[in-house]
């Protein structure tokens, strides 16, 4: 199946990383995505604090641009467009009030949109979903063997209501992770927020929260947090030396997005695959996973008479 | 009793779509024990929600809570009663900067934001920056030149916007839309 693309706008700036990632995976997988012609900004979190009609017509205009007989489904790689776009379908079909306004303020652009017509995917979703099984573990080349990687959802998978994972534990990354042949650890905060804009507007709020994300994936051992949603990569690491400073941490967690790791296993040149746009160096990470997990290494097994427990007598 | 059509309770209730359902609040506090923020609000959704039932309605658009909402949904997904919590949070905001009640950077933050979309169709990280610290916060913006600087060296912050080709079509969009919004 084709599916449209909406790339979002950090896909041109801060999460470029991401996007070319998505595409790359997306192609060696065999999904079609065609992008959304001219589509425009989804007003991220601060459209809906303004005005709730203008926010919702500037979301739906991208919804209506799509030819639904072409392309059924969106897919978003960003959770925050994601959730705005899938928000406004849901709720243009809800409440009918708001679907007579939406469409009114889009006959003004001589548009309209029949409310559950396209249907809003995350890539994750399309991705760990829509994929034969098959396919995927055809692809896995080059494992992820010996890396512990911590899966960090952010807030807007399964969020406002429900869809294609839990919305307090979801579950599609961590079995995508363990499927390309990473240790995968149980990570109570995986659907915790980021902070969002507030590390703009209450860095101070911020920095708590991100700290308690950052710490509980370094003490479980991480070689990186996992993320598909570029906010949750920007603050987690561009801002990750604001939180070691206001903390007197030293903290040097890796921030990569699943595509990255994913094109990794592919079998892909890193070169390619952009880890350099993460601030903090993920070096160590890609080092560790070139070195082959050495089976030579031998369990060190204690001198048994060293233990303090009792022995049984010979015959 | 009458309800005041301009009280914030009424405003919720008839102008956003699901507001209606803060009727069946049941104050049992699941919000803010949720919220990732809520130890900095100086009221919690639960307790703002019962301030608002109260008629409070200067204290509530002038009390910080929705200004550190940042907008997760937890507390929407955990309600029991299915309240779209987040996005009353949002209406409040929207409330408190109609009456000019608010006392935070965060709408600047929002309009500077807003304002470059209306003009370009798309998010300009670099512009929001640059407008949003000069205008508030010179000093709070040098605090955040090595930031700029390691996004800039990653090839991670465009210095040019990017403006749709229609973006007649969309301003006519939002200018209707905001017509009908204050008409409703």
């Amino acid at each position: 199946m084709k599916y449209a693309y909406y790339p979002g706008c950090s896909s041109e700036s801060s999460a470029s990383a991401y996007d070319v990632t998505s595409r790359t995976v997306a192609s060696a997988l065999g999904l079609e995505m065609e992008e959304i012609k001219d589509w425009n900004c989804c007003g991220a979190t601060e459209y809906f604090s303004i005005d709730h009609l203008p926010a919702y017509s500037l979301i739906a205009r991208n919804l209506a641009l799509i030819d639904p007989q072409e392309t059924p489904q969106v897919v978003a790689p960003c959770s925050a467009c994601y959730v705005n776009l899938k928000k406004t379908d849901e709720n243009m079909a809800k409440y009918g009030q708001l679907n007579a306004d939406v469409n009114e303020a889009l006959a003004a652009g001589n548009l309209s949109y029949v409310p559950g017509t396209v249907k809003t995917r995350h890539l994750l979703d399309v991705i760990v979903n829509d994929v034969d099984p098959d396919v995927m573990a055809s692809k896995v080349v080059k494992p992820l063997t010996g890396l512990t990687l911590v899966p960090y959802y952010g807030c807007y998978i399964g969020r406002p209501e429900g869809s294609f994972d839990d919305v307090e534990n979801p579950q599609t990354m961590d079995r995508l992770l363990e499927g390309l042949g990473a240790t995968v650890p149980d990570y109570s905060l995986k659907s915790s927020c980021c902070g969002g804009h507030m590390t703009q507007i209450g860095t101070d709020v911020a920095m708590g929260i991100l700290r308690r994300l950052i710490d509980l994936a370094d003490r479980l051992g991480a070689d990186a947090m996992v993320v598909p949603c570029p906010m949750c990569q920007l603050n987690l690491d561009v801002y990750q030396s604001y939180v070691n400073k206001a903390f007197g941490a030293s903290y040097k967690m890796p921030i990569v997005y699943f595509t990255q790791m994913m094109g990794l296993a592919f079998g892909m040149d890193p070169a390619e695959l952009r880890f350099e746009e993460g601030v903090v160096p993920v070096k160590s990470m890609l080092e560790k996973w070139r070195t082959p997990v050495s089976s030579t290494k031998k369990r060190k097994v204690r001198d048994k008479k060293a233990l303090p427990m009792p022995q049984a007598l010979p015959d | 009793m009458t309800l005041d059509p301009n009280s914030v309770y009424a405003k919720i209730t008839s102008e956003l779509p699901g507001g209606d359902k803060l009727r069946t609040c049941l104050q049992c506090g699941m919000c803010g024990g949720s919220c990732p923020s809520g130890e900095d609000m100086d009221h919690t959704p639960r307790k703002l929600f019962a301030m608002i039932a109260a008629g409070q309605d200067r204290e509530v658009l002038r009390s910080n809570t929705f200004w550190y909402c940042v907008s997760c949904y937890l507390c929407t997904v955990r309600c029991p009663q299915e309240i779209p919590i987040t996005d009353i949070m949002y209406h409040l905001k929207h409330q408190a900067i109609e009456k000019g009640l608010y006392t935070t950077d965060a709408v600047d933050f929002s309009q500077t934001f807003v304002g470059l979309v209306e003009n370009y169709g798309r998010a300009f990280e670099f512009g929001l920056a640059t407008q949003f610290y000069l205008t508030h916060h010179p000093l709070g913006g040098l605090k955040m030149g090595p930031m700029a600087l390691a996004m800039m060296s990653r090839g991670r912050l465009n210095l040019r916007p990017t403006r749709i080709k229609a973006i007649r079509q969309l301003k006519n969009i939002l200018n209707r839309a905001k017509e009908i919004g204050a008409g409703s």
